[in-house]
């Protein structure tokens, strides 16, 4: 198969197997070509996207750009802080306009979950979610997954521990989404009052102790404490968080076994993660990056290419 | 549907040594050049292009393979995108004389792509092409091949099918149907 199941990515738990495999392969091939001394294909040339940004985004932002951009398409920018979202215009109607204006393809963040979703039932154009809330993440999820491919080649019995504030967290539910299909064991770790009640039913295991998670899995994936989203106080301070729930190289020293360590960014160092874990060689925080852009512009050629 | 075999195993050995020496002719001891196959099939053609050349020469022949998926002008013209293939580019192509080789010339459009790619590793010093099979009076783009296996003549309903041991099958054989099914 070339061509993906959805016509639109709005998150993993709707793709298939053999959709994770086509994004896979693809995006090692476009992992070539951004190595390459010229880094453009020219794909994309006659398409034009719009990164529709209602949320802060530096990462998940440029990587789109980048991809959109190595792939030569021609991109807009829509930032809801300098547009006339401020003067009380309706998601539909802002993104009706920036249609009107021949845009091929919308990819959305946006502050309420399935927001995203609400777009693409009424629109023609393309749609990828860059994150809706505490939803879904889906490309920092395949670019998650996409890394811990090209370490351990096989998700097969492969354990992967979730940890910190899942409750407010789209990149966890992307994940646990993206390894369950994929097959690999899947574990979440935080604080009570930042584990969703019913979070075991998605079929991962739960566990309150850091240590405990360390040691139970080949690879953590640390997520930033979401003080943005948080409403109400979940745990008495950060330095409290940082003591019981942050990883430092220590923590690290004292495992029987070498573990991977991931960082969807941005890091709070010294809350979730020290210095010395994040630069440390059991850190593939910045391959995540890398990866990023080829899996954006995979998923980015995937959509395009498929005819309406 | 019918078919007729263009090339059986034993031709097909004999162009290949043919098309090296005519090679070898052009790059001499091949210390400046490097053969490069387009995926997804020519890759097989260069292979053993590489293979004959290096029992001639005695010597290590630069090999590298390119994908042209990306550079293709039928991309959103076709139902669903076409697969992707590794490129591998082993070497520098910044100068060096570059043989693009592939199994079928038809239209001219993969290779069209073919230059394109390259030119994102480099500036070549000259580029020549290879092709198996040239099929003649189809050209939709000013390509033609410096060295060619076979030449044909095909009408725009018929296919050319090259199977490859290296695929699987009992025999290298190149076969000309005549309706577009090939399987």
């Amino acid at each position: 198969m070339t061509q993906l199941s959805v016509p639109h990515l709005l998150g993993t738990k709707n793709l298939t197997l053999d959709d994770f495999h086509l994004i896979f392969e693809t995006a090692d091939n476009f992992k070539e070509v951004i190595n390459r001394p010229i880094k453009k294909v020219p794909s994309l040339r006659d398409i034009t996207i719009a990164n529709v940004f209602f949320e802060n985004s530096t990462r998940t932002r440029i990587s789109f750009e980048l991809a959109e951009k190595r792939l030569s398409a021609d991109t807009v920018n829509f930032s809801s802080t300098t547009s006339s979202v401020k003067k009380g215009e309706t998601l539909l109607d802002t993104i009706n306009n920036i249609l009107a204006m021949k845009v091929d393809m919308i990819v959305m963040r946006h502050a309420s979950p399935g927001a995203p979703h609400f777009i693409a039932k009424h629109i023609d154009a393309r749609v990828i979610n860059a994150g809706d809330g505490t939803h879904e993440h889906p490309t920092q999820a395949l670019l998650d997954t996409f890394s811990i491919r090209e370490r351990y080649k096989s998700f097969e019995g492969l354990k992967v521990a979730i940890i910190g504030d899942i409750l407010h967290s789209r990149v966890a539910l992307s994940n646990i989404f993206a390894l369950n299909k994929l097959g690999a064991e899947v574990m979440v770790c935080g604080p009570n009052t930042l584990l969703p009640k019913y979070i075991s039913s998605l079929g991962v295991k739960v566990e309150l102790d850091v240590f405990k998670a360390l040691q139970w899995c080949d690879v953590a994936n640390v997520l930033r404490i979401q003080l943005e989203r948080q409403q109400i106080k979940y745990f008495p301070s950060l330095r409290e968080y940082s003591i019981y729930y942050g990883i430092n190289k220590r923590m690290l020293d004292k495992l029987d076994k070498e573990i991977t360590i991931m960082h969807p960014g941005p890091i709070n160092r010294g809350v979730e993660l020290a210095s010395d874990v994040a630069d440390s060689e059991h850190s593939i925080i910045l391959d995540q990056v890398e990866n990023g852009v080829a899996i954006r512009m995979a998923v980015l050629y995937l959509l395009a290419g498929a005819k309406a | 549907m019918q078919k007729k075999l263009i090339l059986d195993q034993d031709l097909l050995e004999i162009t290949i040594s043919r098309l090296c020496y005519q090679l070898i002719e052009n790059h001499n001891d091949f210390s400046n050049s490097a053969i490069l196959g387009l995926q997804p099939r020519g890759k097989y053609v260069a292979d053993r292009v590489k293979a004959k050349l290096e029992l001639l020469l005695n010597k290590e022949i630069r090999l590298g393979y390119l994908d042209t998926t990306f550079h293709r002008d039928d991309f959103r013209r076709r139902k669903f995108p076409k697969a992707a293939n590794e490129t591998m580019m082993p070497f520098l192509i910044e100068d060096r004389d570059i043989v693009l080789v592939d199994d079928v010339l038809y239209t001219g459009r993969s290779v069209r792509a073919a230059l394109d790619a390259m030119i994102s590793y480099g500036r070549p010093r000259s580029v020549e092409l290879l092709v198996l099979v040239d099929r003649k009076y189809s050209r939709d783009l000013p390509i033609q091949p410096n060295y060619i296996g076979k030449s044909v003549n095909t009408i725009h309903t018929q296919r050319v099918k090259v199977e490859w041991r290296e695929q699987g099958r009992k025999n290298d054989n190149i076969w000309l149907f005549d309706n577009l099914e090939t399987q």
